[in-house]
Parts: structure tokens; C-alpha cells; sequence
């Protein structure tokens, strides 16, 4: 594979192919922004790849007390799946399970437009007639006595079929230190973009994987050609001087979120050079006949 | 192009039925025949020209220079479009209101907003009783849009409300959302005797109190409401002035127990 230098670190002249999804976005707010994030985080827990998990789904940002719908400090998260059926499903069952049970959160749309789904005029079942509707500026919520005083809960939310998930880059470092580094710097740049999720742990993956396996009803399996320990075996795609490699995954509520968050993390990435960072960066794909996305990293160094 | 302009030439002899004076209905018509359209009084009718000038063209914003407590169901069943009143309304004004924005600058008479859909009415003096309220035999009351007044309102203001929100300034009457079936009747000022007397559904926002409430209300104990938050901000935007009510836990009564007993009032 041909390859480009930016600051000493090798890019693959290839592309990350990501997919069609669709996206809906809710604003969590609380008393305080420890209990909003709290929600947040437990509500995008087991979100990692909608391969198992049903949906991806992430913190987008965070929500100043003065721009949030009620004056609390809120945040911002994002969900996406592959269908809106699935989506609904998940923000139902996530909100219900991780959102209304979190001490002082409300929750609102977080993205008008598109099919609407519905946030609050589900879970106001669980008021058991005790509910309240309220439509204040054309908006209704939802009132919903519980035990620590009321859940208020906009009714529904918008979404998006023009999200995109599965944008990525491979991240290769010489020792495990720096493709951790490397990685980490390009995931604080690319939390920095608004409108994109990095799902995983700390928006990384250790164990990206490849579509397939040996073995009969496994859909997917390790991506044995960048494991490091596999790298002296005819069909690595590993270089000798690289001894880890690590993946971040980018969904986005446009494409060009995800070709932004893509740009930013690469030159995040590659600008800490060889030595403290990757030695080479290539990103994900599949051969370009599944995902009508290509994100061609030459054109993120332009 | 200018707003269509109705000056009036002499305060009005007889109680006026200005419901034809609409944006939806002057939108086709020429100056001319506008000035032959006809007003309903209590005795024979007369003619627009003879109650008004009429100048300017533009029948989606209409103005009313002058006005009379005579002026009775001015935007009656308007769906879109502005009426300004400098001056006094009579009774039903804005009765059956489904768009647009009506705003009068002076009082208005008994029945402000009856049986309003949409829309809004903002209103700078005092209103009469049962504002956004059913006429006799009618069920329910106001069933959307916005109602602001600057002033007082009289008694039974947001009778038999169904949805929307009517806010009021000043102080207010006896028996306020008396029969309220939802909605938000938010009564800035003191109340009179036992608001929400009967109500099943719906929120009314105390600010400073009633003469009396009902002990059909179970005392709920102050709490801290992020809807409460939400409506101070919308108010906010209205520019409506709260002071501190919204920042504060609001005391929350459940009730009518005599009714469904699922309504609220709020009391800052």
C-alpha cells in the first residue's frame, strides 16, 4: 500500500467506509452537572456497536446551565441504530431504565426534525394516571410523579436518516504507550467536534474486528491481520516496528461531522510524531462495496 | 403596505358586533365595500362607514383607533393575521380566536378569549369576568392559545379551561379556574376566594395567594419542579415579569377532591 508522511508518521493511502444510520439526540439536565452526567453516562453504557448492543450511543457535549432548556447544566447525547424501529426501542428502554431512575434529570429533544420519536409519551405510563401533561410554547412534556419529587420529560424527539456511523482510524504505535497516547490525543480533538460519538471505551477499541469467522453463527471476529502478535505471520498487515494498534470508531449526525472529526483526530494524532505517538495511521474498510461512505484519509491531510 | 386603519368618529350609541372586522374576512374586499359592510347592534344594524374612517389596505394587520367598551367580539374566529386595538373592548373579544395575535391597548369587558383554540391576546388594562370562559350551556372554556393581561381579571378567569395558558398580572377574582379541565392559569397578582374551585385538571400558578382556598386541595408541601423552571423562562420570553417566583420551591395543593382531584395549584 502506498503511503503518505505527516510529521514523520506514515498514513495509508486507503479509506475508512462507514455506513448509513439513522440518529436521534436528547438533552439530559440536572441539578447539577454530576447527576447529568451520571445519566449520560449509564444511559450510553452497553452502547458500544449496534452489532450487539442494539444501538451506539454516546456523549456529543456538554450543555451550559444558561443555553439548557430549563437552566440546569445538561448534556447532550446521541443514539444511533440502524433502523428507526430499533432506535426507539433503545431510547425507550435506555431512557426509562437509566434516565427516569437518576436523582434530579429531566430530559428533552435534542434534535428537531425527521420522524418523531417518542421520549415522554411512552414513560408517562409509569405515572400510573398520576401523569401531567403540559405544553408550554407549542411543546408538550410530560409530568411524572416519583419518589424523589417529579420527572419532567419532553414527549418526543426528533431524528435524522442522514447520520453515518462507522467512520474510523487505526491508530499504530511502536509500544503499547504510545498507540495509547496516540489514540487518546486524537480522542480528545475529535470530542471537540460537535454532532459525533466515539462509542467505545473512552471513545477507543482495543479489539477491532473484522466481518466474519471462521467458526459458524460468529458475524464477527478478531481483526487478526492488525494484531501485534500475529505480525510476523504471511498475512499481517503489520509492519515490524509497530507493537500495538488501537481503533476509534466516529458516528456522526452528518457526514461531514464525521469527515471533521476524522481530520482532527488524524492531525491530533500524528502531530505528537513517531516517537511519542503512531508510527503509521490507516483507517478501516471494506473493500467499498458495503458503506456508501468513504472517508479517503489523503484527503484529511489537504 | 399600511395596516388597515378603522378610526372611530364618535364613541358608539349602541353595543357593536365587530366579529366582520377580521383579517380572514376583509382579506378580498375593497375599501368600498368595506366601508358598506354591515355591524350588528342591538337594534337595526349599520354600516362600517358609518361607525369608522377607513384608510390603508392591508387586511392581515388591522388597527382600531379608538375604542369603546361597546366594541364587543372583535376577532371573533380569526385564524391568522393582527388586530390592534388602541382603546377599549367590549365583551367576547377574540371569542373563538384560532391565529394571529389581537392586542389591546385598554380594558376589555366580560368573557376575554371565549372559547379561544389558537393564537393570542394580549391585553394592557383590566379584563371582566370568565376570561377564555364558555358562554351558558357551553362545556368547556379556552382550548388553546395564549392570553397575557397586563391588569386585573375578574371572576372566573379561565373557567372550564381545556388547554393553553392565560396569565394575569394584576390581581384577580373570586372563583378563578373554576371548573378548569387542563391548561395553566398563571395569577400573578392576589386572588380572590377559592380558585380552582372544581377544577379536575390543569395547573394554576399563585403568585401572591388567594383570599381562600378551598380544603378540597390536599397540601402537597413545596417542592422544586424543573416544569416550574421551564414555564418561568417561557414567561420570561413573554416579558412577563415573575420576579422570584420561579426560583423558589412552590408549594404545591392537589385538587379538586370534590372533582377528579388530578389539577394543581401552585402557590409561590
Amino acid at each position: 500500500m502506498s503511503q503518505l508522511m505527516l510529521n514523520g508518521v506514515r498514513i495509508d493511502d486507503t479509506f475508512a467506509e462507514a455506513f448509513g444510520m439513522v440518529a436521534t439526540a436528547i438533552i439530559i439536565t440536572a441539578p447539577t452537572a454530576r447527576w447529568a452526567e451520571q445519566a449520560a453516562v449509564t444511559m450510553t453504557g452497553f452502547a458500544t456497536s449496534v452489532i450487539a448492543c442494539g444501538c451506539e450511543a454516546g456523549i456529543d457535549s456538554t450543555v451550559p446551565a444558561t443555553e439548557s432548556p430549563d437552566g440546569r447544566p445538561g448534556i447532550k447525547v446521541l443514539l444511533f441504530s440502524i433502523s428507526l424501529g430499533e432506535l426507539q426501542k433503545q431510547l425507550q428502554n435506555r431512557i426509562g431504565q437509566c434516565v427516569l431512575t437518576c436523582p434530579g434529570t429531566a430530559c428533552y429533544a435534542g434534535i428537531a426534525g425527521g420522524s418523531m420519536l417518542k421520549l415522554g409519551s411512552t414513560l408517562r405510563y409509569f405515572g400510573d394516571g398520576w401523569q401531567i401533561s403540559k405544553r408550554i410554547a407549542g411543546t408538550r412534556y410530560w409530568r411524572i410523579p416519583v419518589m424523589e419529587g417529579e420527572f419532567l420529560c419532553e414527549a418526543s424527539t426528533g431524528s435524522t436518516t442522514d447520520a453515518v456511523g462507522g467512520g474510523n482510524l487505526l491508530l499504530m504505535g511502536q509500544t503499547r504507550r504510545t498507540a495509547l497516547a496516540a489514540a487518546e490525543t486524537a480522542v480528545k480533538a475529535m470530542t471537540q467536534v460537535a454532532g459525533v460519538i466515539l462509542p467505545f471505551p473512552g471513545g477507543i477499541v482495543r479489539s477491532g474486528s473484522k466481518v466474519g469467522s471462521r467458526y459458524q453463527g460468529l458475524i464477527a471476529s478478531t481483526n487478526d491481520a492488525y494484531c501485534p502478535t500475529l505480525k510476523g505471520l504471511p498475512h499481517s498487515a503489520l509492519d515490524q516496528d509497530v507493537g500495538s494498534v488501537f481503533e476509534i470508531v466516529i458516528d456522526g449526525l452528518t457526514s461531514e461531522a464525521v469527515h471533521q472529526a476524522m481530520q482532527v483526530g488524524l492531525r491530533a494524532a500524528a502531530a505528537l510524531g513517531p516517537e511519542a505517538g503512531p508510527v503509521r495511521i490507516s483507517a478501516g474498510n471494506y473493500g467499498g462495496k458495503l458503506g456508501r461512505f468513504h472517508y479517503q484519509l489523503k484527503e484529511l491531510l489537504a | 403596505m399600511s395596516a388597515l386603519t378603522f378610526s372611530l368618529k364618535a364613541a358608539p350609541a349602541r353595543r357593536l358586533d365587530l366579529s366582520p372586522l377580521t383579517p380572514d374576512r376583509l382579506r378580498d374586499l375593497k375599501q368600498k365595500e368595506i366601508l358598506g359592510l354591515a355591524l350588528e347592534t342591538e337594534a337595526e344594524p349599520l354600516l362600517v362607514d358609518d361607525v369608522f374612517e377607513v384608510k390603508g389596505g392591508d387586511a392581515a394587520e388591522i388597527r382600531f383607533e379608538g375604542g369603546s367598551a361597546r366594541f364587543d367580539l372583535i376577532g371573533h374566529a380569526m385564524s391568522s393575521g393582527s388586530i390592534q386595538v388602541f382603546g377599549d373592548v367590549g365583551y367576547l373579544a377574540g371569542r373563538h380566536l384560532r391565529g394571529g395575535h389581537i392586542a389591546v391597548n385598554g380594558d376589555a369587558g366580560a368573557l376575554l378569549g371565549s372559547q379561544m383554540a389558537g393564537g393570542r391576546i394580549t391585553l394592557s388594562g383590566n379584563a371582566g369576568a370568565s376570561v377564555g370562559g364558555p358562554l351558558s350551556g357551553e362545556l368547556s372554556g379556552m382550548s388553546g392559545g395564549l392570553i397575557l393581561i397586563g391588569g386585573k381579571a375578574g371572576e372566573r378567569a379561565g373557567e372550564r379551561m381545556r388547554r393553553g395558558m392565560i396569565v394575569v398580572s394584576g390581581p384577580s377574582g373570586d372563583y378563578a379556574g373554576t371548573g378548569m379541565i387542563a391548561g395553566t392559569l398563571v395569577l400573578l397578582g392576589k386572588t380572590g376566594h377559592l380558585p380552582g374551585y372544581l377544577m379536575r385538571r390543569g395547573t394554576i400558578v399563585l403568585g401572591r395567594g388567594a383570599q381562600s382556598l378551598s380544603p378540597s386541595f390536599a397540601d402537597c408541601g413545596p417542592h422544586e419542579l424543573a416544569f416550574a423552571a421551564l414555564l418561568g423562562s417561557r414567561l420570561v420570553e413573554l416579558e412577563v415579569k415573575t420576579g422570584k417566583l420561579f426560583k423558589s420551591p412552590l408549594r404545591r395543593y392537589a385538587g379538586d377532591l370534590a372533582a377528579l382531584g388530578k389539577g394543581e395549584i401552585l402557590l409561590g
